[in-house]
């Protein structure tokens, strides 16, 4: 319970009500449309409330919390947990 | 660590020496191409390379996936990304059923090399599809192209029966067309069409080699990467290895554009001065500018451009990456903010409009970059438009929209001194006047054109 958090914001599904900005704003702000900016970096554990808060209040259930990591996956590491992966692989054309 | 390669060169028997097919400067894609002047056919393929090596099952990792780690072969696509990683990512798919999907979209407008490829040696990617397939253990297999008039989805269809009837290919390889809008050629948007939604980017996590096409492991690896990854199969690591840099092995497909009297696909080895690439599409005409890597690339001043080694970390010394394997020479009587004008507004229409930046971000930056290009820019637009790039980045679920920021950020800085003065004294006449210089297709994206 103790532990630092990330916030995951499903860009897809978010569809700019702003109520997480309202209700963390420790972590977030708002662009002129409306769509979450974040604070880069973790949440520490004194927040969780907050962001709990913020997560459950989404309308487009758009937001998620995960367990920081403690260090970035080295490149040649591939993660296998799905639900902790970040996105290395993002590949256009 | 030479002895060790050395040995397990031989122990695999990988094709060697002189028996290696390369063109005069050390082409290994186009070698055959430029050796015979056609196409090469089914026949030419095999007299050149031979059929597909074996790589005898022994358990445990596919020995084509240490070598293609070994090689150091990242993705041709525009990414960069270790190829030996996504293999080796897929290939411990939870699910016995796996995909391969061969990216050859080119959706990138002034980018030709996959198109060049997939009509110069398309059996060198067939190869590659067969052999990545085998080594992730996929059963499933699909080449992606553009829906167009050039034949090229029919010839292919027709090259991989032939393959087929000779009984090369143990898997059937499905030539396949999707929409081709510009977001559409993303591995997250290919696997979700191929699985029978929207050629749209999905949210990831999780990626496409943990939960692609339908649900299953996929490897999305441009046409290029697999090409090559057919020659590292035949020849080996240590080969690949023998032009590049450390860092960044082996040669590359590169599409040279704009000012310059002989553009073209062009074949070089990465760590080749970018001043000696663009000469080969003939001295640049008064270039003031290089676009590098494409659409989401970066402007360089053209003396800056020239003194880099093109390569990933050559490149990222400027801020810019080879990308899509796009150079662009801006010529002196074009205005290089017209001409990313145009660009961000091709982009602007060919996103797919899902996240926060693309439906408002990157349009707002687009009529406001249209207005310092065109019009008369007021201080207000200025400061918004400044604001609207910085906030592009990182806010999508996928990145176009950062492809975007980096390609108006990097005109805001290449051509500064312009900048200053259309805010001075309005559009230069060469934004008025010059011919279009960047081909930006037109399109009217409807809500039905993603299937």
């Amino acid at each position: 319970m103790s532990r630092a958090h990330r916030l995951v914001i499903d860009r897809i599904a978010c569809a700019g009500h702003g109520l997480c900005a309202e209700l963390f704003p420790e972590h977030l702000a708002l662009d002129e449309w409306g769509y979450p900016i974040e604070v880069p970096g973790p949440i520490p554990a004194s927040l969780t409330r907050h962001v709990r808060r913020a997560v459950a209040a989404c309308p487009a259930l758009a937001l998620r919390l995960e367990a920081a990591r403690t260090r970035e996956p080295s490149s040649d590491a591939v993660p296998r947990d799905p639900s902790r992966s970040t996105d290395p692989v993002r590949t256009r054309r | 660590m030479t002895t060790d390669t050395h040995t397990s060169g031989r122990e695999r028997g990988y094709r060697r020496g002189p028996r290696v097919p390369e063109g005069a400067r050390g082409e290994r894609l186009l070698a055959g191409w430029l050796a015979t002047g056609r196409p090469a056919e089914l026949p030419d393929h095999l007299a050149r390379y031979g059929g597909i090596p074996a790589f005898p099952a022994r358990g445990g990792e596919h020995p084509l996936i240490d070598a293609v780690a070994r090689a150091g072969l990242t993705g041709r696509g525009g990414a960069g990304f270790p190829t030996a990683t996504k293999l080796r990512a897929v290939a411990r798919g939870k699910r016995p059923e796996r995909v391969v999907v061969a990216n050859g979209m080119e959706s990138e407008p002034a980018a030709a090399k996959d198109k060049a490829l997939l009509r110069l040696a398309p059996h060198l990617v067939l190869d590659g599809i067969v052999l990545a397939a085998q080594a992730v253990g996929a059963s499933e297999a699909h080449l992606c192209v553009a829906r167009d008039r050039s034949g090229l989805d029919r010839d292919l269809r027709e090259m991989i029966a032939e393959r087929r009837y000779n009984g090369f290919d143990p898997i059937d390889i499905q030539v396949r067309t999707p929409p081709h809008h510009y977001v559409s050629s993303e591995a997250s948007a290919l696997a979700n069409w191929l699985g029978g939604g929207d050629a749209k980017p999905t949210t990831t996590p999780p990626r496409t080699a943990e939960r692609g096409v339908t649900g299953l492991p996929t490897l999305v690896d441009n046409v290029e990467t697999l090409a090559h990854l057919a020659l590292i199969a035949r020849y080996g690591p240590d080969w690949f290895r023998s032009r590049g840099t450390a860092e960044n092995p082996g040669t590359t497909l590169v599409t040279l554009a704009g000012a310059l009297p002989a553009p073209g696909v062009y074949e070089v080895a990465f760590g080749t001065p970018l001043r000696e690439i663009l000469s080969l599409g003939g001295a640049p005409r008064d270039a003031q500018a290089v676009l590098v890597g494409g659409y989401f690339g970066t402007w360089l001043p053209a003396n800056h451009a020239a003194a880099l080694d093109y390569s990933g970390p050559g490149l990222a010394a400027a801020g810019a990456s080879p990308g899509a394997g796009v150079l662009a020479a801006l010529p002196s009587t074009s205005c290089g903010l017209a001409e990313t004008a145009r660009v961000l507004e091709f982009l602007a229409a060919h996103s797919a409009r899902q996240c926060g930046p693309c439906r408002f971000g990157l349009p707002a930056t687009a009529r406001d970059f249209a207005q310092l290009a065109f019009e008369r820019c007021d201080r207000a637009a200025w400061e918004r438009l400044e604001r609207h790039v910085e906030l592009l980045s990182g806010r999508g679920a996928c990145k176009h929209p950062d492809g975007a920021a980096q390609l108006a950020g990097s005109a805001l800085r290449a051509f500064a001194p312009d900048v200053r003065r259309h805010l001075r004294t309005g559009p230069c006449p060469a934004a008025l006047n010059a011919p279009p210089l960047l081909p930006t297709p037109a399109a009217e994206i409807g809500d039905g054109d993603w299937r």
